[in-house]
Order: C-alpha cells, then structure tokens, then sequence
C-alpha cells in the first residue's frame, strides 16, 4: 500500500466517523424518555432515563456499603471495611457538631449529610470510566448506534439542582421549626436591614434574592465541576480520535494518554473536594435555617 | 443543561436516601463507636488504677520486707543473747559440779588421812609397846599400862 492509498483510506473513515461537534454533541446529550434531544430548555414532561438510572443506582450502592458496614458493627476491633466507613462517619458527624448545634436537627441532618457525600462522590467517580465505554456498550445493546447515554449523573443540572433544591426544602421546614411560621415571616420582613415599614420590601426581595443564590449556586456549583470535567475528557478522547499513522497522529495519541492521565489523576481532586463541597454547603446552609438574623 | 422532570425525581431520591441512611445505616454505626469510645475510656481508667494499685502493693511489700527483716533481726538478737545465755547457764553449773566434786574428793581425803593417821597411830603404838617390852624384856601389863600406853599415843 502506498502512502497516498493510506491518506485516501484515512481520510475515507475520518469521513464516516463524526466530527468532533457532532462527537461531543452526542456525548452531551442525555438518553431520555422521549428518545430524541430534548428541544426547549424547560420541558418538565420529559425525563433523564439515564440520569435517574445511575443516581439510583450508585445511590442504592451507597447505602447498600453503608449498610454493610453498619450490619456488621460491633463496638470491638473494627474490622478495616468498619474502620473506613467509621472514618466518614466521624468526619461528618463532627463537621454536622460544629455547624448545627441543634442535636434533634443533627439526628437527620448528619446521616443526610453523610449520604450526600458518599452518594455525590460515587456520581463524580462516574467521569473516571473510559469516556466511551458505557455509551458503546449501550449501543450494542440497543442495536442503535446512535442511542444517546451519559454516565455522570452530576453532569446533569437536574440532579445537582434537585439535591440543591431538596436542601432548600430542608431550610424551609428548619427555619419553620426552630422560629415558627411566624417567627420565620417575621425575620423574612425584618433581617438583615432591620425593622421598619419602609425596609420591609428590601428585606423580603433580599431574602428571597438570598435563597435563591444560595441554591442555584449549590447545584450549579457541583454541576459546573463536573461539566467541564466530563468536556475536558472529550476534547482529550478526540485528541486520540485524530490519530493516523504520520508523526503528528502518533503525537496526538501519546498527547491523549499523557493528557487523560494527567486530567483523570488531577480530577480525583475534584471529585473528592466538590463531594464534600456539596455536603458542608449542605450543612452551613440548613446551619443557617436554625440561626436567627 | 436542558431542565425537565428529572429534576423531582432526584429530589425524591435525596431524601429516601437520607431517610434510608438514618434508619438503618447510622445509629448502628454511631453506636458501635460510642461504645467503643465508651470500652476505651473505661480501660484507660483501669490501667490508670491498676497502676495506683501496683504502686500500692510495691510500697506495701517493701513495707512488708523491712518489717519481716526487722523481725528476723530481732529474732536472731534474741536467740543469741539466749544462746549466750543457755552456755553461760551450762558453764556455771560445769564450775559449780566441779567444785562440788573436787569438795567431796577433799572430804575424802582429809577422812582417808586421818584414818590413815589413826591406824599408823596404832600401829605405831603397838610397836612402841612391843619395842619396849623388848627392852624392858619384862611383862608388861598391858592394863595397868593402859593410861601411859594411851598418853603416848596421843603423843604421837
């Protein structure tokens, strides 16, 4: 085969093969109840089949570890397995301690706060599966190999926005434990600029602005870690899909494993840290549901 | 980033994980680890006092040591001024039994000589009186002679 029979040929599959918007298109678009990419930005009659699969399921993981830790603890030597699950039980109740100083609260917050994390952390580890592995195996399965899928339930705004608002929910029924109703209207009308008629609309529309922020930027937060993540490991894959066999597709395959290995090995950092991240927000802010302005 | 229902979905999932978390994941883990903390503490504060005790019982054996030294050294004190005692005892009875024989021996040799005396006497006086029948070569009569026979043995 001559050189240029080799060019022709490469050039042919680079042809049927995507491109790299189509590419990465089709790994950012999620396998949902109707089949097809969703079309408006809002739709709320459609639902993310392959996101609510892997949260279930790691979510179901999660606690089944857990629990097999928790089956099997005894107040005598602990076992390694008890031992680390011990560890993440003590380093959350000690963080939920220090945070929410009421202990009826804690008795929920901190077993929410623990699942939180290790269940957020399972989601985040999802980016360290080979890019296309799950979705190809999907599309064998489906016998259609255009069938979308992505594996990263916390690159999808509706779980981390779900979670986000589900802590929301929790500072609502806090705050209206701890000050009442009353006691909550009242602090919404009079914190933080003080009690005056003429401050009372400030103070509400800052409360509100409040809540608000402190949400969307709790699950945009983990939501944008673990986007871009997922993006970077894209563009590292089609570094490798433009290989060919001149010096430069050579260079771009090592490029790919030199750069998958260093972004996969710096991203264990960020998916530890936006886990717990997410769990300590979780804990400052139903924190804050039981503070007075 | 497109939002739709998943969005519910994984807020009924938060919370059935947690609650599910709280039911049966943490209290047996909690507990096993207050209790453990528990057994710990406890230990610590048993080897705490075993070590009191220990300091105890060495103080209280060294007390007992000295005292039974302190005992032994009497005991032997005793025994040997007994023992002095028991040998002076045995010496002034073996000076004592000494004398007593050595008395006696002297008793019977005084009596032994003066019986030994008297019979020389005698016997002395009977050859005097033989001696001087001799020379005189006359009978003597011995009764008449009896006084002067006498007077010379006592003479004697």
């Amino acid at each position: 085969m001559s050189i240029e029979e080799g060019a022709v040929q490469a050039h042919e599959a680079a042809a049927n093969a995507p491109t790299a918007g189509e590419y990465i298109g089709h790994h950012l678009t999620h396998f949902n109840s109707t089949g097809h990419p969703q079309a408006s930005i809002i739709d709320f009659s459609v639902i993310n089949v392959d996101t609510l699969f892997y949260s279930v399921t790691l979510g179901l993981l999660t606690i089944f570890l857990l629990w097999l830790a928790a089956r099997k603890a005894t107040s005598g030597v602990p076992g390694r397995f008890q031992g680390a699950i011990e560890m993440l039980v003590e380093m959350v109740a000690g963080q939920a301690k220090g945070i929410i100083h009421e202990e009826e609260s804690r008795k929920f917050v901190a077993p929410l706060a623990l699942t939180v994390f290790v269940w957020v952390f399972m989601m985040n580890a999802m980016d360290f599966l080979p890019l296309d592995v799950i979705p190809n195996i999907w599309q064998q399965i489906t016998g259609n190999h255009h069938a979308y899928m992505r594996v990263v339930p916390t690159a999808d705004l509706n779980a981390t926005l779900g979670m986000s608002m589900g802590v929301l929910l929790l500072c609502v029924y806090y705050n209206i434990k701890i000050k009442g109703f009353g006691g909550w209207v009242h602090e919404l009308f009079t914190a933080p600029f003080g009690s005056h008629p003429l401050l009372y609309p400030v103070n509400f529309a800052m409360q509100m602005i409040e809540f608000a922020a402190k949400t969307i930027s709790h699950g945009m937060r983990l939501f944008g870690n673990m986007y871009a993540g997922e993006l970077v490991f894209m563009l590292i894959a089609l570094m490798g899909a433009a290989w060919s066999a001149s010096g430069t597709g050579v260079a771009l395959w090592v490029g790919q494993v030199l750069a998958g290995s260093a972004w996969a090995i710096f991203h264990i950092l960020i998916v530890v840290l936006q886990a717990f991240i997410f769990m300590m927000l979780t804990l400052v802010y139903i924190g804050q549901a039981h503070e007075g302005h | 980033m497109n939002l739709n229902a998943t969005l519910f979905a994984q807020l009924v999932v938060f919370f059935t994980l947690a609650w599910v978390t709280m039911k049966f994941v943490w209290p047996p883990i909690v507990k096993a680890i207050d209790e453990r903390a528990k057994k710990i503490a406890d230990g610590l504060a048993a080897a705490d006092k075993a070590k009191t005790d220990l300091v105890n019982a060495e103080k209280k054996a060294t007390d007992e040591l000295r005292k039974a030294r302190e005992s032994a050294a009497e005991l032997r004190g005793g025994a040997e001024k007994q023992a002095a005692h028991l040998v002076e005892e045995a010496r002034a009875e073996a000076a004592r039994i000494v004398a007593a024989a050595r008395e006696a021996a002297e008793t019977e040799a005084a009596a032994a000589a003066q019986r030994a005396k008297e019979a020389l006497r005698e016997h002395v006086a009977q050859l005097a009186v033989a001696g001087a029948e001799k020379i005189l070569r006359k009978e003597v009569n011995a009764q008449a002679h009896a006084d002067l026979l006498a007077q010379l043995k006592s003479e004697l």
